[in-house]
């Protein structure tokens, strides 16, 4: 640890992240038994959650994998379900924008769902912080996150070439999806842009490889962004 | 896996490579310039916009049923979706849907 990063911020923030384990290691084992179950040796399991660090992602990608979808398709809808990171990075810009370049590049790597949510919370709520204590407290967030994430990816992988087929494990995909999107559907907005997803993607579910999902994806990224319109002008 | 080793480490690696750019994109390319409001709605939605969609066919035609639709899963998805909903935990709506679509299972 450079001696430029604050101690004390590090270990508040590893201190906030740890909570965070007991949802990352669950979703990281489903990761690691979806990966194994599609034929993924251990080491591309491993490497894909070492890499990647975005579960939603890495499981759609293995299940178009499996469904033998062409390379570009399982590529472009991974990594739509990473859009969502842009605005993250355009969210913590203003605060660790002032941060050397291998700092900020380091933080994008681990930037994460949880981590992003802890961080611009506690940013929000202190601004007096400075930009090392701020990048101190990200890593330290990370901290306990990361390894746990790598770690049960691998304790997965290994489970999952040992679990019988009567458990069904390929209901193991949809099950994680819904648990990670039904707690988003937070507006009425969010509800609009996932129905529609459904039922275009099952209406075009006929076109070939895929190009459905995407389709149906981004017609209803736009209805949910203009529901929200709609909602704010009603107010 | 119709796909060969080469080509599953080509994905690996595109796709760390992408997400992570798609991570330091405003962070170390673009500075801290604000996004334009409606590029910030439509990134808003794009997990709700595509995971529903992926998961719709796998819960409602399940290759494991050779594509039936089968009560057990559209039972579980559903109680998944509606703990998830409720709780707003992810711990808590993937352990009642895995529950349901036992018990189901071994029930029906």
């Amino acid at each position: 640890m450079p001696s430029s990063i604050p101690k004390r911020s590090f270990w508040r923030g590893a201190r906030d992240g740890a909570p965070f384990t007991l949802i990352v290691g669950p979703f990281a084992a489903v990761f690691g038994v979806v990966a194994s179950e599609a034929g993924l040796t251990l080491a591309q399991t491993f490497a894909f959650s070492a890499l990647v660090i975005a579960g939603a992602a890495q499981i759609a990608a293995v299940q178009l994998m499996v469904e033998a979808a062409p390379m570009v398709v399982v590529l472009a809808t991974a990594l739509a379900v990473n859009l969502r990171m842009a605005m993250y990075s355009a969210a913590l810009a203003p605060h660790l924008g002032g941060a050397p370049l291998w700092q900020r590049a380091l933080i994008a790597y681990l930037n994460v769902d949880q981590s992003f949510a802890v961080s611009s919370a506690k940013y929000e709520a202190m601004p007096e912080m400075s930009v090392p204590e701020k990048i101190g407290y990200f890593l330290g967030v990370m901290a306990p996150v990361a390894p746990v994430w790598y770690g049960m990816t691998v304790v997965g992988a290994v489970l999952g070439q040992q679990i019988p087929d009567w458990l069904a494990l390929d209901f193991a995909v949809p099950i994680a999806f819904l648990a990670v999107i039904a707690p988003a559907l937070k507006t009425v907005a969010h509800v609009a842009a996932a129905f529609t997803s459904v039922v275009l993607a099952l209406a075009l579910s006929g076109l070939p490889f895929g190009t459905g999902l995407l389709v149906a994806g981004f017609v209803a990224m736009c209805v949910g962004a203009a529901v929200e319109t709609a909602m704010e002008r009603r107010v | 896996m119709s796909f060969t080793a080469a080509e599953i480490w080509a994905i690996i690696v595109i796709l760390g490579i992408g997400t992570f750019l798609i991570r330091f994109s405003f962070l170390g390319l673009i500075g801290d310039r604000a996004l334009p409001p409606f590029a910030l709605r439509l990134l808003r939605y794009t997990p709700v916009a595509v995971i529903p969609g992926l998961v719709a066919p796998l819960v409602i035609w399940p290759e494991a049923t050779g594509g039936a639709p089968d009560l057990a899963r559209l039972i579980a998805a559903a109680v998944t979706l509606a703990a998830g909903v409720k709780t707003r935990s992810f711990m808590v709506a993937i352990v009642a849907g895995a529950v349901t679509f036992y018990l189901l299972s071994a029930l029906l």
